[in-house]
């Protein structure tokens, strides 16, 4: 089972309305880029799927056991090593040890990290951390992940890498993937299926199927690029607009 | 090409800048140097003073004092006393307040009611609740711990409240993601997270239960009371002896810093180690 969203809406006392009868359809198995300028809640939107916000109106359908989330930060917690972080998450999950151990071990191997298991995240670069994050999400063991800008704030020649780590991950697992982004390249190259978010409030803009046969010819993969750009800038100098005159 | 290569031979460093290593021995060396400033300026003040030594001793007139007391045993009786009462006042002082913080971290109505009121506490001189305790408890332990705990259990609080207080919001969302209970929650994130602040308030309600002890000490003398630190000052006092005076109050500064650095300030390097941080200017000098 994916992931249905109904009329969705999400409002905050204060700012308003964040996000407005959004309604989507995301298949089993599917890897779906969510691509919106920065504040256009796309964030919020995937928080709503996670559970951690309640929607204001409307409603949603995930799987009954939740979703995993990977956050910006990877949000490791600093007192625990590698495996440690991941354990967390088998452990909370109710597993019992000896079966962790091993499992833990296999989640870091997964994402090439069997060599600092027993380092702690300050000793690890940004690049690691995320994939200690996406071993810890995957440990959850749940269908549906949920995957927060989670490489945004990584270097071009890691982001590569994990890119392509993930795309083998999901071809793998068949996971249903729900990848926020404002990065338009990078929905390009990881997802099947890219929703464009308008900004102020969220609403979805534009859909769009990636083949692989787009994906795997430059010239028309950069020119979907450029569309989508200019659909993004002229979201974010609307939404600057707005927020002139309002202020 | 010759010419290149003598302008190239010309050139010197300037100046070769060394990795200095972080110096153990420098944070032993500095304090300890300024003490020996402070006792010979001491001396030198009371060798130069038209007082007489017993009104105005200086630091080798109460050395001098320390052979009796360790011969009659007062001194180490006095210390050992002292310190069991501290230690396990500290204990009952920190398994009252942890359970006590997290439920004012959990509970938002009983914190605004009894949050200001901790505070409070903490301001109040634990000394005033001296004579309260004599009159309801006698000159007996009982009021040596009512004491203790009354300037300890508020700083304790107040230290974990902080911790908790500055766990990033993002920690509560990773414990709903991963489905902890809410006890899972405060057991593997929130105590452990809340670590540093707890620590700085156990080292700040161990400063003060050790105060509050020896002002206790100081005002509850006899009755069943056994020979505390604080009373051997009242015994400098009632004896006019001021060298035993002074030799008391720097033993009692003498265990308050050795418990500090012996067993605070370890716990508290490893924490911040273990997390990548560092004290604000501990690895600078």
């Amino acid at each position: 089972m994916g992931v249905r969203l109904n009329e969705v809406s999400l409002s905050y006392p204060g700012t308003g309305l964040v996000i407005d009868r959004l309604s989507a359809e995301i298949e089993d198995g599917e890897f779906i880029a969510v691509l919106g300028a920065s504040g256009c809640g796309k964030s919020s939107l995937l928080n709503m799927i996670a559970g951690l916000l309640p929607p204001s109106s409307g409603w949603l359908e995930v799987p009954e056991d939740g979703a995993a989330f990977m956050f910006q930060d990877a949000n490791l917690l600093p007192w625990l090593t590698a495996s440690e972080n991941v354990d967390l998450a088998l452990k909370l999950a109710g597993k019992p040890a000896p079966e962790r151990q091993q499992r833990v071990e296999e989640l870091l191997n997964l994402v090439q990290l069997g060599h600092a298991s027993g380092k702690k995240p300050h000793e690890l670069s940004g690049g690691m951390r995320q994939r200690v994050a996406l071993a810890r999400a995957l440990a959850q063991d749940r269908q549906v992940l949920l995957m927060d800008e989670p490489f945004a704030a990584l270097d071009a020649i890691t982001r590569d890498m994990l890119h392509e780590q993930l795309r083998a991950l999901w071809r793998q697992t068949g996971k249903t993937i729900i990848f926020v982004t404002h990065n338009v390249r990078e929905a390009i190259r990881l997802s099947g299926r890219i929703l464009v978010l308008s900004s102020h409030p969220g609403r979805i803009l534009e859909t769009r199927r990636i083949t692989g046969e787009l994906r795997n010819n430059p010239a028309e993969a950069a020119a979907l690029a450029d569309e989508l750009t200019t659909i993004l800038r002229k979201e974010q100098r609307k939404h600057e607009l707005t927020d002139r005159i309002s202020n | 090409m010759s010419s290149l290569t003598e302008s190239r031979t010309r050139f010197k460093p300037v100046r070769v800048i060394k990795l200095r290593p972080n110096n153990q021995l420098d944070s032993w060396v500095a304090p300890l140097l300024t003490v020996v400033v402070l006792l010979s300026l001491w001396q030198i003040i009371s060798w130069a003073s038209p007082l007489r030594e017993d009104l105005f001793p200086g630091p080798l007139a109460v050395a001098a004092k320390l052979p009796q007391l360790l011969a009659d045993g007062s001194l180490v009786a006095a210390v050992g006393n002292s310190l069991f009462r501290a230690v396990s006042g500290f204990a009952i002082a920190v398994i009252i307040s942890t359970p006590l913080a997290l439920l004012l971290a959990h509970q938002p109505l009983l914190r605004k009611g009894v949050g200001p009121l901790v505070s409070a506490m903490q301001v109040l001189p634990s000394i005033a609740w001296v004579p309260a305790a004599i009159i309801l408890f006698g000159l007996s332990d009982a009021t040596i711990y009512t004491v203790l705990l009354l300037g300890a259990i508020p700083s304790i609080i107040n230290g974990l409240l902080a911790g908790i207080d500055m766990i990033p919001a993002q920690y509560k969302s990773l414990s709903k993601v991963l489905g902890a209970s809410k006890w899972e929650h405060v057991l593997h994130i929130e105590l452990p997270a809340a670590m540093p602040g707890y620590v700085a308030g156990l080292r700040q309600g161990w400063a003060f239960a050790w105060r509050s002890l020896m002002a206790a000490e100081l005002i509850a003398v006899g009755g069943s009371l056994a020979l505390g630190v604080g009373s051997l000052l009242q015994r400098g006092r009632d004896l006019a002896d001021l060298p035993l005076v002074m030799l008391v109050i720097l033993t009692i500064l003498l265990v308050g810093v050795l418990i500090e650095l012996l067993f605070f300030a370890p716990i508290e390097r490893k924490l911040l180690r273990d997390r990548g941080m560092t004290r604000t200017g501990e690895n600078y000098g």
